[in-house]
């Protein structure tokens, strides 16, 4: 009896410090392998460019301007108000990601539409003033999206991104 | 393998040999080696193949004393390489068209082995590595293709990376992470340099894995059925395969440079020799050939995780082939239905290569889903039921027995040799 206990003792003992060496290794892995994994994600230098200011008191109604923002093209479209009023008739019901043109612009600002001009396919830039549905429409994959920038056909699972902006005068626009 | 009594003959090489065997297991591997005696051309794939990649290894380092990876730097040291460095439109001609050769060669070692059953037991864990080998390569192609910085370098890097924003939850992060940034710009432009630098060297690691899993069981060959234990259905590796692998060589070679020095950008495309502009995405974006099938299989589905997913299942389910064949009979030549059924694949991969060169619309879409659906019916439905439903003609006992008896009714002969042995 005694004998088996002391065996008993002698496996744990001998099992607890294997456990514990394996455990203290897998923590400093885990640790190293931390930083080796995160240098991989956008730097300081990249952040740091996350902010554009835009001049948008020359774009006339039915234009739009491209601009750059995080490598990305900024579509940034005056919307004339035939335009807007289509936009804004459209069911949710016929939508593949359901949003109001409503929610895609500033209140008071309904003219302006300002997104991320990338398919949310795979990453192509869209095309202008194509498409079935009047607004873009994306060449590589077939994407037609409508003039608020919502997906209508084709692969894209959502609608182009609105990013983070905001006007700060009449003739000035910040994203970012 | 016969463990011969091998022993060096010059002293130095003894006293060496003693302390590191380096020559014996050269002499074991490289010209002992016991194979088969009817091995075709069709077996002559894995020696270009290591071919292949000693000349990307070897042109791509050289090309990477030149080559600047930078954003703003990298299209114009490309065309430096071209215009100033000493032969360097030459290496550089052979490291962008031997990428092609690799796969086209890749391509027929990988139908050799589908159609003699060479991914059967025993041989499973070699046909594995061949297929990692086989995704590694894809990746090493990709980012090289990336380098050059050119439009299609720069938009292929973006539809392809976009892929996996199609994971559920994480996917947004995962791309990022994989870009350094929120776009494809220059931090992605430098990992993909070191990655593509790193890969062919994880792939010579594969590659003697291969071989040496390999050289477990030995090769398969056409008849597909075990050797004699005797040795009498084998030849020494050297020189029988050697010579005969070094003549295929010759061959491929002479194709190799067909391309290199007649049509060097037969195989490229012309929108890769304009620098990348991040607001304009070309009119039409196509993979390099030899990714075209799974481009196809990607675009065939008009959902976006939806064409990942079958896009990456379409590479791993050959992974699970070797337990989808469920047949006894290794070799296409005993399988009258299989052999149908094989060309029927090769014909479907070459529809879905052409449909991914041609625009995601109308006729095009509905051929390629066709095809998608028949690719995987033949891996997941054919190959399991022709197992157990196709009548097999009659192995043979030995490889010398089809000889002896000149072609038909071998299986009596094999008999009668049996008995008369």
């Amino acid at each position: 009896m005694s004998d088996e206990i002391n065996n008993k003792d002698k496996t744990t003992r001998r099992e607890f410090i294997h456990i514990a060496t394996t455990t203290v290794g897998a923590v400093g892995a885990g640790c190293v392998a931390l930083p080796l994994v995160t240098q991989m994600n956008p730097d300081a230098s990249v952040k740091a460019l996350a902010k554009v200011e835009v001049d948008i008191s020359n774009i006339q109604k039915g234009n739009e301007v491209t601009v750059m923002w995080r490598g990305k093209p900024i579509f940034i479209r005056r919307r004339t108000d035939k335009e807007v009023s289509t936009a804004r008739q459209v069911s949710l019901k016929d939508l593949k990601d359901p949003q109001k043109d409503e929610d895609r612009v500033k209140k008071g600002k309904d003219e302006w539409l300002v997104m991320v001009g990338v398919c949310t396919h795979l990453g192509c830039v869209p095309l202008k003033q194509q498409g079935e549905y009047g607004g873009w429409f994306c060449p590589c994959h077939g994407s037609h999206y409508d003039i608020s920038g919502r997906i209508r056909k084709g692969p894209a699972p959502v609608n182009m991104e609105v990013p983070n902006y905001e006007f700060v005068s009449d003739s000035k626009l910040i994203i970012g | 393998m016969s463990e011969t009594n091998y022993k060096p003959t010059s002293a130095f090489g003894k006293w060496f040999d003693e302390r590191l065997p380096l020559l014996t297991l050269f002499n074991g591997h490289l010209m002992q080696y016991p194979t088969p005696k009817n091995l075709n051309y069709w077996w002559t794939f894995g020696g270009i193949l290591t071919f292949c990649l000693v000349t990307q290894i070897i042109t791509g380092i050289v090309l990477a004393m030149h080559y600047t990876a930078h954003a703003d730097l990298a299209f114009s040291s490309v065309e430096h390489i071209m215009r100033d460095v000493n032969y360097g439109w030459l290496i550089r001609y052979i490291h962008a068209n031997g990428a092609s050769m690799f796969f086209l060669a890749v391509y027929i070692h990988i139908f050799r082995a589908l159609f003699y059953g060479s991914y059967k037991s025993p041989r499973e864990v070699i046909w594995i590595l061949g297929i990692l080998i086989y995704i590694l390569m894809m990746a090493a192609a990709f980012m090289g293709y990336v380098l050059p910085w050119g439009q299609m370098s720069f938009w292929g890097a973006t539809v392809i990376t976009n892929l996996f924003s199609a994971i559920p939850l994480i996917g947004e992060s995962v791309t990022q992470w994989l870009w350094g940034g929120y776009s494809v710009d220059n931090p992605t432009l430098t990992r993909f340099f070191s990655l593509h630098y790193l890969i062919p060297f994880l792939i010579l690691g594969l590659v003697i894995l291969h071989i040496w899993a390999l050289h477990v069981p030995g090769n398969n060959n056409p008849v597909g059925i075990d050797l004699k234990k005797d040795g009498s259905d084998t030849v020494p590796f050297h020189p029988y395969i050697v010579i005969k692998d070094l003549f295929a060589l010759v061959i491929f070679m002479i194709v190799f440079a067909g391309f290199v020095f007649y049509a060097p950008n037969v195989l490229g495309h012309s929108d890769n020799y304009i620098q990348a502009d991040p607001l304009v995405t070309p009119a039409h974006i196509v993979p390099e050939w030899y990714l075209l099938p799974f481009y196809a299989i990607l675009r065939s589905v008009p959902d976006k995780l939806g064409g990942v997913v079958l896009m990456f299942g379409a590479i791993f389910i050959l992974l699970a082939l070797p337990w989808l064949d469920t047949s006894k009979v290794r070799s296409a030549v005993f399988r009258p239905i299989y052999k149908q059924f094989f060309w029927l694949l090769v014909l479907d991969v070459l529809v879905l290569g052409y449909v991914g060169a041609m625009p995601a619309e109308g006729i095009y879409l509905l051929i390629s889903r066709v095809a998608t659906a028949y690719y995987f019916i033949h891996f997941i439905i054919i190959m399991p039921l022709l197992g157990y439903m196709e009548k097999t003609k009659p192995v043979p006992l030995s490889i010398a027995d089809p000889i002896i008896s000149s072609g038909s009714g071998n299986f009596a002969a094999a008999k009668k040799d049996k008995i008369l042995s």
